[in-house]
C-alpha cells in the first residue's frame, strides 16, 4: 500500500513556518508604525478602517451617554439652583465687560481705518462639550461632541473660559479629538504680552509647559503672561495661554522657561472651538532677481 | 469541570463564526469610553490569547494583526501599535497551546499573564520611542485584570461547545 499521491492530512499543512510569518507580520507593523508616527501617511487607511469601527464605537458609547445623562437628570435641585445663581452673577459680569468690548471694537475699527491698516482677523467659534478622555493612555487627548457636521476642522484652537486648552487634531463626523497643550507632541507659538517676545510653547507632561527657542539674555520674568502669537496662520492671535513660573538662565545659550497653563486644561468641561473664518493669503512668491 | 487535555471531557468542534463574533464583541467592549481607569482588562488581547491557545490551527497572527489595526483606529493610537503587540501575543500563544491546555484554569492564567504583560511592554516601548509620555506603572494592572478573568471567560467562550447534539448521560460530553 503506497502513500504516493496522497495529500498529507490538513493538520500538517500549515503554510509557511510560524516564525517566518511572525517576521513578515512584525516587519509590516514596523512599516505601518514608521509611516504613521514619522510621516503621517496613513490617515487614508485610518479613515477607511473607521468605516468598520465607527458603528461599533457608536454602539459602545451609548451606555456611557446614558450614565452621563442620568447623572445630569438626577442632579439635585439645590445644586442646579446654586449653579444658576453662580451663572447669573457671571453673566452680569460678562455682560458689562461685553458692553465695553463692543465700544472698544468700534473704536479699534475706526482707528484702523484712520491708519489704513487691514482689518483684524475674523473668527468663528463653535461651543462644544468634552465627552471623555481619549482611550489612548500615552497621549493627553480628549474627545469633543462636535465634528465635521458642525464645522469643526483639524487645526482649530480649543479654549475654555480662561485660555487655550489645545488643538483639534482629528475630526470625525460628529466627534473630534483634541490634543491638549500638555501633550508631549503638542506645541503652540506664543508671545509675551508685556514686550512681545516670541517663542514656541511645548508640552512636557505632568501638566506643565516649557517655552523653548528663547535666548538667555531675552527679557522674560516669572509672572509674565503668554498669548498666542498667531504667526502660524492657524491660531487666532491674542488668546491667553500660560504664565511663566520659573526662568533658568544658567544652562547654556537658551533660557529654560517653565510655564503653567492658564486654563484648567485637564478639568474643563465646556469649551469653545475657535478658528479663523478665512485663512490669510499665502505669501507672495519671491520676485525673480533678474527683472529690474 | 474545566475541559483540559487531562480531563475526559469532550467538546463539540468550535464554530469559526463564533470565534470572530467573540472577537468583535471584545472590540466593542474596548470602545466603551472609560477614561483612564487603571486595571481594566484588554478584552481583545484576552479573547485573542484564549482562541490562540484553544484553536492554534484556526486563529493566529493574521487575526491578531487585523484586530490590532481595528484597535489602533478605534482608540486613536499609532497605526500598528496594537497590531505589533497582538501579532507577537498570537505567535507566543500558538506556541504555548500544546503545553498550556494540560493545566487547570488558574495555572493557564499564570501562563498567559507574561504574554499579556509582554504585549503591553511592546506597546509602551513603541510609544516611548515615538516620544510619548510614560503612562505610569498602573498601566500594567490591565494585564492582571485580564488574567483574573481567564477562568470565567474560558467557561463563557466554551459554552456553545458544551451543548451536545443529543443528550446521553453515559457519554462524557
Amino acid at each position: 500500500m503506497s502513500l504516493v499521491g496522497h495529500q498529507p492530512p490538513p493538520i500538517f499543512r500549515r503554510g509557511p513556518a510560524p516564525l517566518a510569518r511572525l517576521f513578515v507580520f512584525v516587519a509590516l507593523c514596523l512599516v505601518l508604525l514608521v509611516a504613521d508616527l514619522r510621516f503621517r501617511y496613513l490617515e487614508v487607511l485610518r479613515n477607511a478602517l473607521s468605516v468598520v469601527t465607527y458603528p461599533l464605537q457608536m454602539a459602545a458609547s451609548t451606555p456611557a451617554d446614558v450614565v452621563r445623562n442620568a447623572t445630569r437628570y438626577f442632579g439635585t435641585l439645590v445644586d442646579v439652583q446654586l449653579e444658576n445663581a453662580d451663572l447669573r452673577r457671571l453673566q452680569l459680569d460678562a455682560g458689562e465687560r461685553l458692553l465695553r468690548f463692543e465700544q472698544l471694537e468700534q473704536e479699534n475699527l475706526h482707528l484702523r481705518e484712520l491708519l489704513q491698516m487691514s482689518e483684524r482677523v475674523q473668527t468663528k467659534s463653535i461651543a462644544a462639550d468634552i465627552l471623555y478622555n481619549a482611550p489612548d493612555p500615552f497621549a493627553r487627548k480628549v474627545i469633543l461632541d462636535r465634528g465635521t457636521q458642525q464645522g469643526v476642522e483639524a487645526g482649530l484652537a480649543v479654549v475654555d473660559a480662561n485660555g487655550v486648552i489645545g488643538q483639534v487634531t482629528r475630526v470625525h463626523p460628529v466627534q473630534s479629538e483634541v490634543t491638549l497643550l500638555t501633550d508631549r507632541n503638542q506645541s503652540i507659538p506664543v508671545s509675551v504680552v508685556r514686550n512681545g517676545v516670541r517663542g514656541v510653547l511645548y508640552g512636557v507632561g505632568r501638566g506643565m509647559l516649557e517655552m523653548r527657542h528663547v535666548l538667555a539674555e531675552v527679557d522674560i520674568q516669572p509672572g509674565d503672561r503668554l498669548v498666542t502669537s498667531g504667526l502660524d496662520g492657524i491660531f487666532v492671535p491674542g488668546l491667553p495661554v500660560a504664565t511663566v513660573t520659573r526662568v533658568d538662565r544658567d544652562q547654556d545659550a537658551f533660557a529654560r522657561i517653565e510655564c503653567e497653563p492658564l486654563a484648567a486644561i485637564e478639568r474643563s468641561v465646556q469649551v469653545l472651538v475657535i478658528g479663523r473664518a478665512a485663512y490669510p493669503p499665502p505669501p507672495p512668491p519671491p520676485e525673480p532677481a533678474g527683472e529690474r | 469541570m474545566h475541559p483540559t487535555n487531562r480531563s475526559s471531557r469532550i467538546l463539540q468542534p468550535v464554530k469559526l463564526w463564533f470565534v470572530y463574533l467573540s472577537l468583535f464583541v471584545a472590540l466593542g467592549l474596548e470602545y466603551i469610553p472609560t477614561g483612564r481607569t487603571p486595571g481594566l482588562p484588554d478584552w481583545v488581547a484576552l479573547v485573542l490569547a484564549f482562541w490562540c491557545v484553544r484553536e492554534p490551527l484556526a486563529i493566529g497572527m493574521g487575526a491578531g494583526f487585523a484586530f490590532g489595526l481595528l484597535m489602533d483606529v478605534g482608540l486613536g493610537a499609532a497605526m500598528g501599535q496594537h497590531a505589533l503587540a497582538y501579532v507577537v501575543l498570537a505567535y507566543l500563544a500558538n506556541a504555548l497551546a500544546r503545553r498550556v491546555l494540560w493545566f487547570p484554569a488558574w495555572q493557564q492564567a499564570l501562563h498567559v499573564l507574561p504574554l499579556l504583560l509582554l504585549a503591553q511592554a511592546i506597546m509602551v516601548l513603541v510609544r516611548l520611542l515615538a516620544g510619548a509620555e510614560f503612562p505610569g506603572w498602573s498601566y500594567f494592572l490591565s494585564s492582571l485584570g485580564s488574567a483574573l478573568l481567564w477562568a470565567p471567560l474560558s467557561f463563557l467562550l466554551l459554552l456553545p461547545q458544551y451543548q451536545p447534539d443529543e443528550r446521553d448521560d453515559n457519554r462524557p460530553i
